[in-house]
């Protein structure tokens, strides 16, 4: 038997075609803010890079910027970290979902708590801090890796371990354990269950995180620019340069429609081994293991390692660095932030900067989650038509775009784009939290789509039979079975907002 | 007022495909369940039958044909307000609510506590008295039945669709359920279709067995008719009532006159010493032996090489000399 079509009624019905309107009008609102406050800066911006200062049409400057082999290092360089950047936080942070999200013991929450501190925090503040600590005075200064390439991707893991640990766990904690129950009465011993039952489970999980993980590496800017000084420098900070110190615009355009081909291509690999391993999880929601050392020992280990080797240690040296003043232990630091010191150059105290700090990321969370959450649902769909399917992939991938175009890009589109009427933003203080929210919504999609779509289409059947509307399944159906989503405002949270 | 004839379920001339140019799933099956009547559709898995009910409920659009309740054209009607009931093969129970949050769910427009007491009601329609508050993970797969079937009848459908409602459970489970869920309908007086594979899960639950194969319906009739008269020989393989033999073959083997094919059934075929039968018998070689519900069965081969059931006792691969009893022979064929 071939898959079955779902039931599709005409129009005539009110409530399908309120439900059908709703649904559209939802696509065109993301498409919309993703087309206004996306697409058009983006594309405004790269349109430079094919123009010359005549505003004739020209592909020299795209030509001149291939050909020159500091191009090719850059993207080398970019890649290559991201890649690795990546596959270390695959390899650290799945045992930190199992042992974080599977198994029950005490101090399990605060420890969650702990591994998603660092991806809140601000993207300067974690190179300081690693510079701090691996600089020829500090305390990890006998490594020599100041101002190496290896210090960039380890402060690149320490911010998107807790992608991988979040994103695997979620899904982790919803499998349904008697799935490797029965491989292991077919004569499987655990690492085989693991590598036939469990994995291929979450691979649409791995999959998704590995995508995100890879698009923040790539896209990575401040750790680079505080890390890397001028020996390395990654996409996004090469077009910083050039847009800012060197005033290239045309140059960083032709470097942004780069990063877009690159980044579109990652998307498209990952959207489809995303939906090529997208499975139902199964109904029977396991209870948490008992701790068990033979099976947790190893990712006891490799998550003590991380947790307090490159967690704690950035962390707790920030903390050091803030009671100390002049080499000496003081408390200084604390008084200083409010009031404005003298000599500094500030205007405004830092509690000052931190409340309007919050107020930006408080509308860019809103923001980012009421249309991740629509973003989400509508990705979340099974359409039945070819034209559905083709729209829905499509828009998989058009929606990811904004976590991996840099941020510079967009944020120089917005201020060239939307600075006349009708949407003179460039003054505004909108303009933050709207730039924020675009480079979050992906998140927000990202974390909520494998869940959403892991829901078995008989439990949304059985509540239609049960006489419940489209909007009662979404709700109840969809929307509690998927589960962890009252976990989206804590994980999205104040969000990297501070970056 | 409606016509005696359109009142309740009409199926007309459905047809099902899944893929273009594939065969159809369903092919043209018409149907009427009346008012108060249980039908249960009995079928080979692929036959259809799944898919017919899945059409019946909304959840499968069809390629032509109708699906009518009273008369009244449902076909475009979306699942949630045909106000059919639907309960599947694994219950497909929500794992997020407890029972009574299950039983409850399509009275969710009742106010709180007259909702807690028509769930209190169901639960114990279906003998589950005080389940409410156990989470569905915890119970066994004969009550997580109970509670699908309960949540299903919470609506008060005026159709139950049962999809295979008994088939994950084992046997003895499956008979007691089988005549709770004959009880319940009767009671509650809900039309139901059932679809099953399980020819004495049908025969005890309906007023009507409908027999699919390759997507169409070949017969719909009482049990006992059904199990007399089989049209023909899918059914008869279905119903598991013995290789099918044409006329000739029963005048060359057993000198036996019919007036067309007919299967042998357990107890058509009698087992004598050679010998005592004369020359009406047939010599057949004993293929397997064994020993079922008091006594034995003895498979035996026919000359075509088929299988035929005989009772009696006999090891394994002596010979024996079978006659026809022929008032045990099963006519194939409506005529």
């Amino acid at each position: 038997m071939g898959r079955p079509r779902p039931a599709r009624y005409g129009a005539r019905d009110p409530g399908v075609w309120l439900w059908r309107a709703c649904w559209i009008l939802a696509g065109l609102v993301a498409v919309g803010a993703l087309g206004i406050f996306f697409a058009a800066p983006a594309l405004n911006l790269i349109f430079k890079g094919f123009v010359d200062e005549n505003g004739h049409p020209t592909i020299s400057v795209m030509a001149q910027t291939f050909q020159s082999a500091r191009t090719w290092r850059i993207i080398r360089f970019t890649l290559g970290q991201a890649a690795l950047g990546a596959i270390l936080c695959l390899i650290l942070g799945v045992p930190g979902a199992h042992l974080l999200y599977r198994v029950r013991w005490p101090g399990r929450t605060v420890v969650r708590g702990l591994v998603s501190v660092p991806f809140v925090l601000p993207t300067v503040v974690v190179g300081v801090a690693f510079r701090t600590l691996l600089a020829a005075n500090g305390r990890l200064g006998f490594l020599g890796l100041d101002g190496s390439w290896q210090a960039i991707t380890a402060a690149l893991v320490f911010f998107n371990y807790s992608v991988v640990v979040r994103t695997v766990g979620a899904t982790w904690s919803q499998l349904d354990p008697r799935r490797a129950q029965a491989a292991a009465a077919l004569g499987a011993g655990p690492v085989r269950v693991w590598r036939t039952v469990t994995l291929p489970a979450l691979a649409p999980a791995i999959a998704s995180a590995a995508s995100v993980v890879f698009l923040f590496c790539a896209s990575a800017f401040g750790i680079v620019l505080v890390l890397g000084g001028t020996r390395y420098s990654t996409l996004e900070t090469e077009i910083y340069t050039q847009t800012v110190e060197f005033l290239d615009l045309p140059t960083a355009s032709a470097l942004s429609v780069l990063q877009i081909a690159v980044t579109g291509f990652c998307l498209f690999l990952s959207g489809r081994a995303q939906r090529s391993l997208q499975r139902s999880l199964g109904d029977a929601a396991p209870s948490p293991l008992p701790f068990r050392g033979r099976r947790d020992g190893l990712p006891v280990a490799v998550t003590a390692a991380v947790v307090l080797g490159l967690l704690l240690a950035p962390i707790l040296t920030l903390v050091e660095r803030s009671f100390q003043r002049d080499g000496a232990w003081s408390l200084v630091n604390y008084r200083d932030l409010v009031t404005i010191p003298d000599g500094s150059g500030m205007v405004v105290t830092v509690w000052q900067t931190l409340i309007n700090s919050l107020t930006t990321a408080v509308w860019a969370t809103l923001l980012a989650v009421g249309l991740g959450v629509v973003v989400a649902l509508l990705l979340s769909r099974r359409p039945t038509s070819r034209l559905g399917r083709t729209s829905l992939s499509i828009g998989d991938a058009a929606f990811m775009l904004p976590l991996g175009v840099s941020a510079v890009t967009v944020g120089f589109g917005f201020l060239i784009t939307l600075d006349r009427p009708p949407l003179d933003l460039r003054t505004s203080p909108v303009l933050v939290p709207i730039a924020q929210a675009m480079v979050a919504i992906p998140l927000v999609t990202r974390v909520l789509l494998p869940p959403l779509r892991g829901v078995d289409p008989r439990q949304q059947e059985a509540a239609s039979a049960l006489g419940a509307t489209p909007w009662r399944v979404l709700g109840t159906i969809d929307c509690a079975g998927a589960g962890p989503i009252p976990g989206v405002g804590d994980r999205v949270r104040v969000l990297h907002l501070a970056r | 007022m409606v016509d005696a004839s359109e009142s309740g379920l009409s199926v007309r001339d459905l047809t099902v495909r899944y893929q273009d140019g594939a065969p159809p799933a369903v092919d043209g099956v018409t149907l009427h369940v009346a008012p108060g009547q249980v039908v249960a559709l009995l079928g080979a898995s692929g036959s259809g039958k799944s898919s017919l009910l899945r059409t019946v409920a909304g959840l499968v659009r069809p390629e032509s044909g109708a699906v009518l309740w009273d008369g009244a054209d449902v076909t475009r009607v979306p699942v949630h307000r045909r106000g059919f009931g639907l309960m599947f093969q694994d219950g497909q129970l929500f794992p997020h609510r407890d029972v009574a949050g299950n039983v409850g769910y399509a009275l969710s427009s009742m106010p709180q506590a007259r909702r807690r007491e028509r769930v209190a009601e169901l639960l114990e329609l279906v003998g589950l008295e005080g389940f409410g508050d156990r989470p569905v993970q915890e119970i066994s797969g004969g009550q997580a039945q109970r509670v699908a079937l309960a949540r299903a009848l919470a609506a008060q459908p005026r159709l139950l669709l049962l999809d295979e409602p008994l088939s994950a459970l084992d046997k003895a489970l499956r008979s007691r359920l089988a005549s709770d869920i004959r009880g319940l309908v009767e009671r509650t007086g809900t039309t139901t279709v059932h679809v099953t594979h399980d020819q004495d899960e049908a025969f005890a639950v309906a007023d009507l067995v409908g027999v699919m194969e390759a997507g169409r319906l070949v017969q719909l009739d009482a049990p006992a008719q059904l199990w007399r008269h089989p049209v023909d020989a899918g059914v008869v393989e279905l119903l598991g009532q013995g290789p099918v033999v044409t006329v000739e073959a029963m005048e060359a083997w057993f000198g036996v006159r019919v007036d067309g094919p007919v299967a042998l059934a357990r107890g058509a075929l009698v087992a004598g010493d050679v010998g005592d039968v004369g020359e009406g018998g047939l010599d057949v070689e004993v293929v397997s032996a064994r020993f079922v519900r008091g006594r034995g069965e003895l498979e035996v081969r026919l000359p075509d090489g088929r299988l035929a059931t005989v009772f009696g006792d006999a090891g394994r691969g002596e010979r024996l000399r079978v006659t026809v009893d022929c008032g045990a022979l099963v006519r194939v064929g409506s005529a």
